[in-house]
């Protein structure tokens, strides 16, 4: 006869293998179940109509050209300040600054700013850019609320690849002669490309999904406008996500809401297999 | 003979010298001329850089300033015991009254309902990932919880209006679905990713020394994980779960869509206002002593998520020694 | 004389790489086994083989028969019951992150001991026999990391011990600690050896020499030699054992 371990032992097995199988059977479930919706929904409804035109109450019509082009706008404005800031202050973090107190204080001030909702940005973005310097509802106002929002992304993701440039490049740079910024302009930045680059992917992510913190400081428009007035204070425009929101919310057009998640989702998987490919890069 | 030989030596050694000499000198002029140019840019640079790095300490500064000379005017107006413990919302009534306990409450209940829900699941899931899964099901499952991250909560929000909402009115046939249950589940749903990835990747950093002694004291796998791996994971677990904690109290716009947003004190099946959607849902309309207190709700909100950074702070510190 | 443990044919892959070919050997009982050879050849993954820790490595592959008191331990044995009769110690001592207490309870627990008494008890017969209950005694709930690396290794022979097993594995238990806890732990596996069954690789010849009553010597997946450890080291029959042991090559 075979021996065995004990009943209880087995029980014990059997109880939190079963649970174990529950929980990711029940997160893959909701997954599946989320996406496939998502698009049985809202694949049916993007035409290219909607996606080229803008919306009018004259013809009764909706179009998310001009939420396409916002959401650009806003990619592109946010990133072109965040990351010069961004990529300088990890810089700072790992070339500069010497006191270790201080570096201290700013990752803490990194991960908290990481950790502030977004509804608090678009609070404060509000009172400060929209009303207090008067950029009004604006696309350069939500851009500039987003700017503040993303910097701890390019921040922590510069900042993890220019640790794993080997010190001996520096030293090697340095032994030559050559300046600090020098150095690090010719040898480190290169050197963590693809660290950055992962961290803007990130951060699109991050833009293209944030909606609290752009519903007071980007405003609600829907005019198709080109990239020079979007950088003008007081045109104001809705990004994909705000528009989902308030053609979901606010006017019960259920059809274009999902068609805008169905679209929403795409980027995300877009935006999630970007992030890998270069992160897979940056361990190489 | 000896002698002239010294004087030659002599010699040689004085044009040596007198040489090397005039090559430093050449050489200190040619550096003295690239280092002042090296040097403006460095210092320039080194500035610029400088002024990034305390961007983010000036960043947190300024919002908590802002917040609190926005937020205080209302709270000293209205008085900090009756705004923070007062239970009835009602700012546009002729006899206008700001409590935000009933926001404060559902954020508090809201958040540890998420946390009850998604904790267990998120971290058997993650157990499951990083120890039990076959090696291609793992590889599989792991993006698609990345995924699940990078869902736009406003797309949670309207699958919660379209699916949850009425499923939760039918199920428990109530006359509204949209209430803080339905809330709870959105949020449990928002917080998984995040504490599946944070906890997996704490699970799989546990040395396999640890697991090995355990096995070849004759436990099996699962006693050895959840005996050995999981406590000696429950640092990084414990960051998932605050991490968790963070993401859930401040999420304003899937919460919107499936709370029913009436400033009710919490119950399960009752429509609710959180503290995110409180400032989210009047702002755009209110003014005056309103608009204050919303800002007073959003340095409440501030105050939460401080303490929640702090701890969590801690939590890495303690993890770190 | 019999033996506790026995291979036959053992033969054992790593994907298509043969890291074991045809081991016969015959452990006796209550005696120490000393496994040498140069690194690579094989003794570390028989001695695993032995309670079935290459379970764990992926693409092993095992063919022939080992049994312990008879019984074939690849065929119908529980793997983890085989593990309980036959503990290991591994090269880096590797205490878990609880309290010196719960470490040493942790397999009593796990075999189904739940009393605090009974506890109590197995703790401290257990750190006496590891002779390390003098100096840890007044410190049971403190973390383990807190010990000195030749205490924290005693304390992992503790805790193998505390589940009562028959034979016991030692995977250089000593490489990583210096000479005064080696001494230590060799004292202590030569009194262990009245009451388990002790088999050892080593790196050390000389600690083969000092505590070893047989010896088995290890080349290429093959046991060349397998001897009463004097005779080994004295009037080796191969060639390359003596090579070996006189340091020509390894």
């Amino acid at each position: 006869m075979k021996k065995k371990i004990s009943v209880k032992r087995r029980a014990y097995r059997l109880v939190l293998h079963g649970l174990m199988y529950a929980a990711a059977g029940l997160t893959c479930a909701l997954l599946a179940g989320l996406i496939i919706y998502i698009f049985y929904r809202g694949l049916g409804n993007i035409s290219w109509e909607l996606l080229s035109t803008s919306p009018s109450f004259l013809r009764d019509t909706i179009g998310i050209l001009p939420n396409i082009l916002n959401t650009l706008y806003v990619v592109i404005i946010t990133l072109i300040i965040v990351l010069p800031l961004g990529v300088g202050a990890a810089i700072y973090l790992t070339e500069y600054a010497k006191n270790k107190k201080l570096v201290s204080v700013i990752e803490f001030a990194t991960e908290t700013l990481a950790g502030i909702p977004s509804i608090i940005y678009g609070l404060v973005g509000m009172l400060f850019f929209v009303q207090f310097c008067s950029l009004e509802y604006s696309i350069l106002a939500g851009s500039l609320t987003l700017v503040v929002v993303t910097l701890p992304t390019i921040i922590r993701t510069t900042q993890e690849s220019l640790k794993t440039v080997p010190q001996s490049y520096r030293e090697g740079a340095l032994g030559l002669g050559a300046g600090k910024w020098h150095m690090i302009r010719t040898v480190v930045l290169p050197c963590s490309v693809d660290g950055i680059v992962t961290g803007c992917i990130l951060a699109v992510g991050r833009i293209v999904g944030e909606s609290a913190a752009l519903l007071f400081t980007a405003g609600m428009a829907n005019n198709v406008m080109n990239f020079i007035d979007a950088v003008k204070p007081g045109n104001p425009g809705a990004t994909l996500t705000v528009a989902m929101y308030i053609y979901a919310k606010e006017r019960g057009e259920f059809e274009v809401a999902f068609a805008i998640a169905a679209i929403l989702l795409m980027l995300t998987f877009v935006i999630n297999f970007a992030a890998k490919v270069a992160g897979r890069k940056l361990k190489k | 003979m000896r002698v002239r030989f010294q004087k030659r030596e002599r010699w040689r050694l004085r044009a040596a010298a007198v040489f090397r000499h005039l090559k430093g000198a050449s050489r200190k002029i040619y550096m003295s001329k690239s280092k002042k140019f090296f040097s403006a840019a460095e210092k320039a640079m080194n500035l610029f850089f400088m002024i990034c790095g305390f961007l983010a300490v000036a960043c947190v500064l300024f919002i908590t300033v802002y917040l609190i000379i926005s937020g205080l005017p209302a709270i000293r107006e209205i008085g900090l015991i009756k705004f923070l413990f007062g239970e009835v919302w009602s700012p546009t009534s002729s006899n206008p009254q700001y409590g935000i306990l009933p926001f404060i409450m559902t954020s508090v209940w809201g958040t540890l309902g998420a946390v009850i829900i998604g904790v267990p699941v998120g971290l058997f899931t993650a157990v499951f990932l990083a120890k039990m899964a076959p090696k291609r099901l793992a590889a599989a499952v792991r993006p698609a919880v990345d995924l699940l991250a990078g869902i736009p909560s406003v797309v949670y929000g309207l699958i919660g209006m379209i699916v949850l909402v009425p499923a939760v009115r039918e199920t428990f046939d109530l006359p509204d679905g949209a209430n803080l249950f339905s809330a709870v589940i959105v949020l449990a749903i928002m917080i998984l990713p995040s504490i599946i990835s944070v906890s997996e990747t704490a699970l799989k950093a546990v040395p396999s020394e640890y697991e090995e002694a355990s096995l070849a004291l004759g436990a099996t796998k699962t006693e050895t994980v959840f005996k050995v791996t999981i406590p000696a994971a429950k640092g990084g677990i414990a960051t998932s779960v605050v991490l968790g904690i963070g993401r859930a109290i401040g999420e304003a716009m899937a919460v919107m869509m499936v709370s029913g947003n009436v400033p009710n004190m919490p119950g399960i099946f009752t429509s609710v206002r959180f503290l995110t959607t409180a400032v989210a849902s009047e702002m755009s309309y209110s003014s005056g002593l309103q608009r204050q207190a919303l800002f007073s709700i959003a340095l409440v909100l501030f105050i939460f998520i401080m303490i929640i950074n702090l701890v969590l702070n801690k939590v890495l510190k303690k993890k770190g020694e | 004389m019999s033996g506790i443990m026995e291979t036959k044919g053992l033969r054992l892959w790593y994907s298509s790489n043969e890291a074991l070919k045809n081991v016969n050997m015959e452990i006796p009982k209550n005696q120490i086994t000393a496994l040498i050879g140069p690194s690579g050849c094989g003794k570390s993954t028989f001695l695993k083989t032995l309670n079935r820790m290459n379970d764990l490595t992926e693409g092993c592959k095992i063919e022939g028969k080992v049994t312990l008191e008879g019984e074939d331990i690849y065929g119908d044995m529980d793997v983890n019951l085989l593990r309980k009769r036959v503990g290991m110690v591994f090269q880096k001592p590797n205490p878990f992150p609880m309290s010196i207490y719960d470490n040493i309870a942790y397999g009593p627990r796990i075999h189904g001991v739940h009393s605090k008494v009974a506890l109590d008890e197995i703790v401290e017969r257990s750190l006496r026999q590891a002779a390390i209950w003098d100096e840890c005694k007044d410190r049971l709930k403190k973390s383990a990391l807190s010990m000195s690396g030749g205490q924290q290794q005693r304390l992992c022979i503790a805790r193998a011990l505390a589940v009562e097993p028959d034979v016991l594995l030692m995977d250089e238990p000593t490489s990583a600690l210096d000479p005064i806890s080696t001494s230590k732990i060799e004292e202590l596996v030569l009194d262990l050896k009245e009451k388990y069954t002790i088999i050892i690789v080593t790196h050390n010849m000389q600690q083969a020499l000092r505590i070893a009553d047989k010896t088995a010597f290890f080349l290429l997946g093959e046991v060349i030699e397998f001897d009463d450890t004097e005779k080994m080291f004295s009037t080796p029959s191969d060639k390359r054992t003596e090579d070996y042991i006189t340091g020509r090559f390894g």
